[in-house]
């Protein structure tokens, strides 16, 4: 707790509002919320449908791509951004060269957010009763009616508190940006590499003002976190 | 028909994402010949790298282990105003930047900090040394124990404890015979997670350190390092080593995920 206060403390004052408006905070918070909110967007889709397919499909080596899943929380972010850079930078083997720009952040967070959603799905689709979703087939609803009104409100709270883990891990990302990104201000430089270039350059308040509204925003995610989890447990409480 | 799209949109999702740029880790690594990536690897610097790593990994694991079980038991089993308080407290290194974490250690440790100068007067020196990088990889480490075993807890209830106790075993008799033994898997889970996260951190701990080669440079600074000096292959190697011990935690983390069921 202590170290957290020092930030607060460290961004107080006047030079809060001018080191927090400066045009070059406000283009790398831009930059990371807007690059968190796509992120969370193509989670929630891709993340879904791969949770599903890992719990209602068969096929060979399912196992295996299950194990997968984990591979983002095992690796260092930065040989993350590495791996990357090799498939997606110069030199591309495959021809698809997006280091350096703003599409290189976006593929870099999806790569150290993809278990989140998945692994916040995957155990609320495996426990969901599949006798509604027979009974509405024998009511001879379609499967797209289905999957609207019986699967997806089940199994919405677990996507919703993926992605906003997700998200919260997408906005304060670095290891896997500092390689592949490029960093360079008004352009590709995200929050945490501007918070992380002003403590070198020893503006530490200019880092603190940033910081600050990231940790706000960080208390404001565990908030909704935790509503969501609440919401989540109705049912076993009630 | 709609399975079998569905499947390939997952599948190739993750070949896309995961699969495909990690195998090139392995591709690269080896670019130059084995006996190339031995020198890079037999590097003074690059050693110390990853003894420094395994140090702070050592230090940091048990420390937040023990944090983690008892800030569980505290959660759970406790009844104090402010449990809740401390649960979502326990979770905003998950939520945080990491670079923010080694600002606040930078701010409260550095020269002019709260803490700075007291542990400067003392000659300790705690910012661009080991102390503040076990430091900051503590405090990012730190949920992993407590939120596997919160769950494990909350499941096993309290009758065999409340059993133990009616039969006249003391607190820590009945914490090392009744609540250890029973929550065992998850405990190891959050060890296994707690060391995946030690041995990567990369933000925080280059907040604090300073980059020091050879003396403050853990193995993931020292693969940013050589990648920026242009020693790519050099940067590979050390990105393979890494590579091959998540593969390991990998494997222990589906091997225990039965019993712990999903992260």
């Amino acid at each position: 707790m202590l170290p957290i206060s020092a930030v607060v403390w460290a961004s107080h004052g006047a030079s809060f509002a001018r080191a927090v408006t400066a045009p070059e905070a406000v283009a790398a918070l831009e930059l990371s919320l807007g690059t968190a909110v796509v992120v969370s967007l193509v989670n929630a889709i891709l993340g879904t449908v791969t949770a599903w397919v890992l719990v209602r499909d068969e096929f060979a080596g399912k196992p295996l791509v299950n194990a997968l899943i984990d591979l983002p929380f095992a690796l260092p972010t930065i040989v993350a951004g590495l791996t990357l850079l090799a498939l997606y930078g110069p030199r591309s083997p495959v021809g698809i060269g997006v280091a350096f720009t703003r599409t290189a952040i976006v593929l870099a967070l999806l790569f150290v957010t993809l278990p989140f959603v998945v692994r916040t799905v995957q155990p609320v689709l495996h426990e969901l009763d599949r006798e509604a979703e027979e009974a509405a087939r024998s009511l001879g609803a379609s499967e797209a009616r289905i999957v609207w009104s019986i699967v997806l409100p089940n199994i919405l709270p677990g996507i919703l508190s993926g992605v906003a883990l997700a998200f919260a891990r997408a906005v304060g990302e670095i290891g896997a940006l500092v390689l592949i990104a490029g960093n360079i201000p008004y352009k590709t430089e995200v929050a945490s590499v501007f918070v992380f270039n002003h403590i070198q350059s020893g503006d530490q308040a200019g880092a603190a003002a940033v910081a600050v509204v990231m940790l706000a925003g960080s208390f404001a995610l565990l908030l909704a976190i935790g509503g969501l989890r609440f919401l989540a447990t109705r049912h076993e409480r009630a | 028909m709609r399975r079998l799209g569905l499947r390939s949109v997952a599948l190739g999702y993750l070949l896309v994402v995961l699969v495909g740029p990690v195998t090139m880790v392995f591709w690269r690594a080896f670019d130059g010949g084995a006996d190339h990536l031995w020198h890079s690897l037999s590097d003074p610097n690059t050693v110390h790298a990853f003894e420094l790593t395994l140090i702070v990994t050592a230090i940091a694991v048990p420390l937040n282990t023990v944090f983690g079980i008892a800030c569980a038991l505290a959660v759970v089993r406790g009844r104090f105003p402010g449990a809740g308080v401390v649960n979502a407290l326990v979770d905003l290194p998950l939520a945080l930047s990491p670079v923010v974490v080694g600002l606040s250690l930078v701010l409260l440790y550095g020269r002019d900090g709260w803490l700075g100068g007291l542990f400067e007067r003392h000659g300790v020196q705690i910012l661009f040394a080991l102390p503040s990088m076990v430091l900051a990889t503590i405090f990012v480490s730190l949920p992993f124990v407590a939120r596997e075993v919160v769950p494990m807890l909350r499941e096993i209830g309290t009758e065999q404890e409340q059993a133990a106790h009616t039969l006249g075993a003391a607190g820590w008799a009945t914490f090392w015979r009744v609540t250890l033994p029973s929550i065992r898997w998850a405990v190891i889970y959050g060890v296994v997670l707690t060391t995946a996260r030690c041995l990567g951190e990369y933000g925080a701990v280059a907040v604090v350190s300073g980059h020091i080669e050879g003396r403050t440079e853990t193995a993931t600074l020292r693969v940013q390092d050589a990648y920026e000096n242009f020693d790519v292959p050099g940067a590979y190697g050390i990105s393979l080593v890494l590579a091959v011990m998540s593969v390991l935690v990998l494997v222990a983390m589906t091997l225990l995920r039965p019993r712990g069921e999903t992260a």
